[in-house]
């Protein structure tokens, strides 16, 4: 719909498409980025019984952006012994890894990046630059504890990718698509039509699934914490070990980037949480545009449901991060392979027997 | 429980002229001053005894006796000739809760002190800041270098009453 | 034909967040697991035995302040009971009653930086902020009392330089009804997260055999099932007149001795140090604290070893006298740098992130150890 909107306007496809693909970006991933800090500082704040950033604006709200104008001007420091091509390259490889799974995702039935029916395969295969850029990152900076910190962060993110995959495939099984708009769609109605209460048909295997629908839901966000190095799985940034791990010898405008594309991957796994398993963009109680008859307020309400579902999961991984100690990495290696991988893998092969019926 | 004087006694039998003398008449804790070549023998003895069972060395502390000639040089500083430097060993027994301290004195030219790591692993890094500070060699010690200045610091040992700070270190100024 | 594989040496720098000072840690890895461990220290070497040589008796005390920076209180007991049976003379009771409730309330302070700081370096950063919070009021006791919060020169030879604020029992008591709730809240936050209990339990395992032979004392003795307090084996000031129990390790989630034991061990200890000030400030006497302070300190010809229970272990002050206004030669036995030199033994075999779990278990100051 936003596409045609564009098109209308402009009269060109070309320019309508370049104008649709930067949208997310500045309307949504960098605001949500800003907001994003300015909120794990206050949570972390609150939790810690303290106050947090209060001077600058209401509550310190405007923080972030004093903290991005220090970034800026800071001096790019590039160590002589660095490889200098995969340094200045690595940040740029880790954003764009998390920012391209942005396309797919439906922020409302009016606009998805780019529809495409590989829908949750793209983000699964195009998270894999993340990995590229961090080894990079680590073995550029020429430095003991960054390559430890990266090659560490490389063999996590590896291996949690794999009970992300299987829940994925669970869900696939279940909806019979990849498409993440159709399955958004699917989940129309109220909240008990969300895939984690069973999906949108009724019947008996519905109500079988919902235990193994929250089982999946639990794994999947367990995986998704390790593939974004938040704690309790953040061993490659440990500070108190490894001094900041693979960006440790980052400054100025590219540690911003990595800083950021870590907040930006954290609101894309919320994202696909959301869609998979809480409905995505659909209300739970119905709409209010349908009640006032006006038509194009639905899909205003629909990027609001979108946006708090997102930042909720979001406020659960802060949450998490402070409270819990982190695992050392042969535990991290553990809870994936023993424990994440076997449950998965049973959760699939009950629900596809359960699909079955 | 056993008395300095007992222990004195049960040493004295049995090791004879390497244990000198039981000094008991200043405050506060008497002590025994033995031979320093034969102090790991004793020492060893003191460990092993059922009777003592001297299981934990408290303290290990390198003494600058400065009971030599001081010999005034110019500028106000002195050096120091003859005269011992000492070694303090505090031990007790956690069975037994009796304490004892023993002393071994050398020479200041040449001092040279067995050391007891093999006993109490505990000697290590106190014989290290002894030989470090007071300038005490400790043999049959597994590492003995410093602990607390520098690894190159070729300027004596701190502790010593006659030691004067070098004017400069590594280009650097010493005196602020 | 096989990959030949080489020791890397990791260095542990003297900066560093976790090394809680300045201290250089030479690690050397095959692979992942630790052959050997150096610690170098000696960054923060201030010379404190040359300058107790140069003052008279009463200059020593705020110096002896700033060896162990975060239980001063007790490094002020301890020198000053040395001097104090070198002089031979005795205080008044209540100057040894308001002791042991500064000593006790600095043994609070000091286990809740190391159980604060133990748990930031495993990973959980919120525990640090409380322990933080219940240390501010021990401070604000502190500073009622004598005017600093960190280095006091409060405990003077004889008796103690000011008489408590007539507020102090008040806030005392308060203070210690206000904390009682928090160990649990800590215990639950922390002691028993099934993650915190994972990176340490059976790490670190000390015998007891091998803690008694490298000196190991204080709470890391007792952790590795040994009851050996000097508080009451060698008993000193009035501690014989308070009723306080003396935990040991019993590995309840692991091996006796471990991490684990090292760190519950001190949360247990916070108890008991709350029992002996409810104690003392209840039978607090009245009297004057600065009577018997001498006017010169001058003690006669001789030499003692006396010791303390130091938060962290065996204080131990070694003075020799030569009947002058300054001391001879004053040796600290510092509990700090005893425990450092086990690192070796207890860290072979374990994972890098072990070194830092061991590390804060064992529970070292830097100004402790270079003096």
């Amino acid at each position: 719909m936003i596409y045609q909107f564009f098109y209308t306007i402009t009269g060109s496809y070309l320019i309508a498409d370049i104008i649709q693909s930067i949208l997310p970006l500045f309307i949504f991933i960098l605001p949500f980025a800003l907001f994003a800090v300015w909120l794990e500082r206050k949570v972390s704040a609150h939790m810690q019984d303290r106050l947090g950033p209060m001077r600058v604006g209401f509550h310190g709200a405007l923080q972030t952006i004093a903290d991005i104008l220090k970034l800026i001007q800071k001096e790019d420091i590039v160590a002589t012994e660095n490889d200098k091509p995969l340094f200045n390259i690595a940040p740029v490889l880790v954003f764009v890894g998390t920012y391209a799974a942005f396309a797919v995702i439906p922020f409302s039935s009016a606009y998805i990046g780019s529809n495409i029916d590989l829908g949750i395969f793209f983000i699964v295969a195009v998270s894999g630059f993340v990995v590229a850029g961090i080894l990079m990152a680590g073995w550029s900076s020429n430095n003991k504890y960054s390559l430890l910190g990266a090659m560490r962060s490389a063999a996590q993110i590896i291996s949690y990718e794999i009970p992300t995959v299987l829940v994925i495939i669970t869900i696939i099984m279940v909806t019979g698509t990849l498409n993440l708009n159709t399955l958004s769609e699917m989940q129309t109605g109220h909240f008990w039509n969300w895939m984690i209460f069973g999906g949108p048909q009724l019947g008996i295997s519905k109500f079988l699934l919902i235990p193994f629908m929250i089982v999946g839901f639990v794994i999947i966000y367990i995986s998704t914490l390790a593939e974004v190095n938040r704690t309790p799985f953040d061993i490659p940034e440990a500070e108190s070990e490894l001094v900041s791990g693979y960006h440790t010898e980052y400054s100025g405008m590219k540690f911003a980037m990595f800083f950021l594309a870590e907040y930006a991957n954290m609101f894309a796994v919320s994202a696909i949480v959301a869609v998979l398993f809480f409905g995505g963009y659909q209300s739970p109680v119905g709409y209010l545009g349908n009640l006032l008859h006006l038509k194009w307020l639905i899909p205003i309400e629909q990027l609001f449901w979108f946006t708090t579902k997102g930042i909720f999961f979001v406020f659960v991984q802060m949450w998490l991060r402070w409270t819990l100690p982190r695992l050392r990495v042969d535990q991290l290696m553990a809870a994936c392979w023993k424990y994440l991988i076997p449950l998965a893998f049973v959760n699939l092969i009950i629900i596809g027997l359960i699909t079955l019926l | 429980m056993k008395t300095p004087e007992e222990v004195f006694n049960i040493l004295k039998e049995k090791f004879g002229d390497a244990v000198v003398e039981l000094a008991a008449s200043q405050p506060v804790d008497p002590y025994i001053v033995v031979n320093p070549k034969e102090v790991d023998k004793i020492c060893q003895y003191l460990f092993d005894n059922e009777e003592l069972s001297f299981n934990n060395l408290m303290n290990l502390s390198g003494v600058d006796d400065s009971n030599g000639k001081v010999i005034a040089g110019q500028n106000g500083d002195k050096t120091i000739e003859g005269g011992t430097l000492s070694v303090y060993y505090h031990i007790e027994s956690t069975k037994h809760k009796h304490k004892i301290v023993i002393k071994a004195s050398t020479p200041r030219e040449n001092p040279e002190v067995n050391s007891v790591e093999s006993i109490w692993r505990h000697a290590d890094w106190h014989e290290r800041e002894a030989y470090d500070l007071v300038g005490i060699i400790f043999l049959n010690h597994p590492n003995l270098t410093r602990i607390l200045m520098p690894y190159d610091w070729d300027a004596g040992h701190p502790l010593r009453k006659d030691y004067k700070n070098p004017e400069f270190y590594h280009g650097m100024k010493v005196p602020y | 034909m096989a990959l030949k594989t080489e020791q890397m040496v990791l260095n542990m720098g003297p900066q560093h967040p976790s090394t809680h000072g300045v201290l250089r840690l030479e690690v050397e890895l095959e692979g992942e697991i630790i052959q050997s461990v150096h610690p170098h220290i000696g960054y923060l070497h201030r010379c404190f035995e040359k300058h107790a040589e140069a003052m008279t008796y009463p200059q020593v005390i705020p110096y002896v302040d700033r060896m162990d920076y975060l239980a001063s209180m007790y490094n002020e007991f301890g020198y000053v009971i040395a001097v104090e049976k070198l002089l031979g003379i005795q205080v008044p009771e209540r100057v040894d009653y308001i002791r042991v409730i500064m000593g006790e309330l600095q043994r609070i302070a000091s286990h809740l930086v190391a159980i604060g700081t133990y748990g930031l370096d495993i990973g959980a950063f919120t525990p640090f902020l409380y322990c933080f919070r219940d240390r501010e009021r021990i401070l604000s006791l502190f500073e009622m009392t004598c005017g600093a919060r960190l280095l006091y020169n409060y405990i003077w030879v004889g008796g103690l330089s000011h008489d408590l604020h007539p507020d102090f029992v008040r806030s005392a008591k308060d203070f210690v009804n206000y904390f009682r709730p928090n160990i649990k809240e800590l215990n639950d936050l922390l002691t028993y997260n099934r993650i915190f209990i994972d990176r340490t339990a059976n790490i670190g395992v000390l015998p007891l055999e091998t803690a008694i032979n490298y000196g190991i004392t204080g709470p890391n003795l007792r952790a590795s099932g040994f009851k050996w307090d000097i508080r009451k084996d060698d008993t000193y000031s009035i501690y014989n007149k308070f009723d306080f129990d003396i935990p040991t390790g019993q590995g309840l989630v692991g091996t006796v001795g471990d991490c684990w034991d090292r760190y519950y061990i001190r949360v247990l200890e916070m108890e008991q140090s709350l029992r002996i000030i409810e104690q003392a400030l209840d039978r607090l006497p009245e009297g004057d604290v600065t009577s018997a302070i001498p006017k010169r300190i001058k003690p006669p010809a001789g030499q003692i070893y006396s010791r303390v229970e130091n938060p962290k272990g065996e204080l131990g002050y070694f003075i020799i006298s030569d009947g002058s206004l300054n001391p001879f030669r004053v040796k600290v036995r510092g509990p700090s740098f005893v425990h450092l030199g086990v690192m070796n033994e207890l860290c072979k075999g374990h994972m890098v992130a072990d070194v830092i779990a061991i590390l804060g278990s064992i529970d070292i100051v830097l100004g402790e150890v270079d003096r």
